[in-house]
């Protein structure tokens, strides 16, 4: 009950793109096109929840012990940029369909701050979802990390085929581009408040 | 190559060092004035530094300050938005509120987040929960809810409820402990 | 590029909000009040200047491929420093502000700014870049902040003038894309009239 409820708050409530602003770089630059935004959605939820257990378990066994959590922001962008690399290798080594898939975009998850953002929520700030307020343990972490990136994905993936009809629309053109994408996540963030409440 | 990241990371290193043995005491130091400004907008004036203890009610486990003239319970508790955090102030034989202050919420701007202001919050200053029922009026108590966040004003009646229940708890195991000192 | 024209380069032509696009997160997220903006503004370019400076002076020596973890370990020590100063002297300001203060390291300004700029130009003109590039981006944030706080709670700075509520959701996640998107048109109205 209590993972339902943190997957339904993360997706939906706390949607990383439309409530808590992470990640909105990639998500203006890449989500021109319907196929690009399912890649880098994919991309990103890989590394967001392998990022989370890493630091998870690097914050918890080695910082809290040694009472060095004033370097969390440093180790854990090192974590991630290392993650990152390393998934590309091996990624190119045993998947190649998946590398050429994700390839292009893995680079640039380094400088997402999604996946930073989660990382670090996930180790400092207090949550409740149903019962008391309380730190996450790995599993909690875990689906919580997870169900982040598939918010994150949905609101990719829904703004991509929002884009796609706005390309063909006649856009004063003052608004062309960015300014009449921004307008519509405005909207898209409006409909979110609704779920706002139910967790 | 190697050379070069050695040198990066030591002189990093230095610099992360030098701040932090500089900043620590600050540090320290301004978390707890602001422990000590909620604790004394809480409570009644008092002299000497509030201890910091726990108790345990159920399963859930409560911090709270003790000081000369009443106990400062840490309570939190859902909200509408995510967990809001309250301190409250507890006086007295029969449990009475002195005053409560929001720590930290994470409730719509403009509707609920009005919890942290006075209009609503002053209610509770001197509240007797034996004569007046800490419950919103709409479930038959005498707490005057903010208008159109009923989530938001039963989730703060509800911390203060479980404040009042761990001041009874903490009364309790001092006289418990008192019997066994017998 | 003139001393003079590399301090104010950021208010319009390489506004790294309207005209760039880069630090999208922090920009729509800790806009809800002016002073929020600003003061979010000041400790980003606290960050691009220090690490400018520092950048240009390794760039020299840094061999190419080690080039970006260096900058980052760089830009992460200096975003530590301003959490532990921040903690100590305005944690206030350290609370409001929250996890967007670690996310410095993420922003793309800063590092964009090491890449495109610090590595290859010379310490006092880093510096005057960073100063540059900060000065637009706390102008940008201020003004973001400006126009939410006046739709959305009726005050500036602040100072309120405008009794009850406000649209709230101007204060809320909406209104930051829609204030932002059409601050944006506006700024393009103007650059295609000059």
């Amino acid at each position: 009950m209590e993972y339902l409820l943190i997957i339904i708050s993360a997706i939906f409530v706390n949607n990383i793109l439309l409530a808590q602003f992470l990640g909105i770089c990639p998500f203006l630059g890449v989500s021109s096109k319907l196929s690009t935004a399912t890649g880098m959605s994919g991309a990103v939820c890989f590394v967001i929840t392998l990022a989370t257990v890493v630091t998870y378990l690097l914050n918890n066994y080695l910082l809290v012990p040694l009472h060095l959590e004033f370097l969390q922001t440093i180790s854990f962008i090192l974590v991630i940029a290392a993650l990152v690399q390393m998934v590309e290798i091996v990624l190119k080594k045993i998947s190649p369909g998946l590398y050429q898939a994700l390839g292009i975009f893995l680079p640039l998850i380094t400088t997402n701050c999604a996946v930073l953002g989660v990382a670090l929520t996930v180790v400092t700030k207090e949550m409740a979802f149903g019962g008391p307020a309380h730190m996450m343990n790995l599993g909690e972490a875990t689906v919580y990390a997870f169900a982040t990136a598939l918010g994150y994905g949905l609101a990719m993936c829904l703004f991509a085929g929002l884009r796609e009809h706005l390309a063909m629309n006649d856009v004063p053109k003052a608004f062309r581009g960015l300014p009449i994408a921004l307008i519509t996540v405005s909207i898209m963030a409006m409909a979110f408040l609704g779920f706002s409440g139910i967790v | 190559m190697l050379l070069c990241l050695t040198a990066v990371c030591l002189f990093c290193s230095a610099i992360l060092a030098v701040t932090y043995a500089v900043t620590l005491d600050p540090i320290a130091e301004a978390s707890q004035a602001k422990t000590n400004a909620s604790i004394a907008r809480v409570l009644p004036a008092f002299s000497g530094n509030p201890e910091l203890l726990s108790v345990k009610v159920g399963d859930v486990e409560y911090p709270y300050y003790k000081t000369e003239s009443g106990v400062a319970v840490l309570s939190t508790v859902n909200g509408f938005g995510g967990p809001l955090s309250l301190m409250v102030g507890i006086t007295g034989e029969t449990p009475e509120v002195f005053n409560t202050v929001v720590l930290s919420h994470s409730e719509t701007p403009g509707l609920g987040a009005k919890c942290v202001s006075e209009d609503f919050s002053a209610q509770f200053k001197g509240w007797n929960p034996e004569q007046k029922k800490l419950q919103v009026s709409k479930d038959g108590g005498d707490v005057d809810a903010i208008t159109a966040s009923t989530i938001t004003s039963r989730a703060y009646t509800l911390a203060i409820a479980n404040a009042v229940e761990a001041y009874k708890a903490i009364a309790g195991t001092n006289e418990e402990g008192g019997q066994d000192n017998e | 590029m003139s001393k003079l024209g590399l301090i104010t380069k950021g208010f319009v032509k390489d506004n790294p909000t309207f005209v760039l696009v880069l630090g999208m997160c922090p920009t729509l997220a800790t806009t809800t009040s002016a002073m929020n903006g600003l003061e979010m503004g000041l400790a980003t370019m606290f960050v691009l200047i220090l690490s400018n400076i520092v950048i240009s002076l390794v760039a020299p020596v840094v061999p190419d491929k080690v080039r970006i973890p260096v900058y980052i370990v760089i830009i992460a020590t200096f975003v530590t420093v301003l959490q532990l100063c921040m903690q100590a002297f305005v944690p206030d300001v350290y609370e409001t502000l929250g996890l967007f203060i670690p996310l410095i390291v993420v922003n793309c300004i800063v590092l964009g700014r090491a890449e495109a700029f610090a590595n290859k130009n010379s310490v006092g003109d880093s510096a005057l870049d960073g100063i540059g590039v900060g000065l637009g981006f706390t102008m940008s944030l201020t003004v973001i902040g400006i126009v939410r706080e006046i739709l959305g709670s009726g005050s500036v700075f602040g100072w309120k003038f405008i009794p009850g509520d406000g649209i709230l959701a101007f204060v809320m996640a909406p209104g930051a894309f829609m204030v932002l998107g059409y601050l944006m048109v506006l700024f393009n109205k103007y650059l295609a009239k000059k």
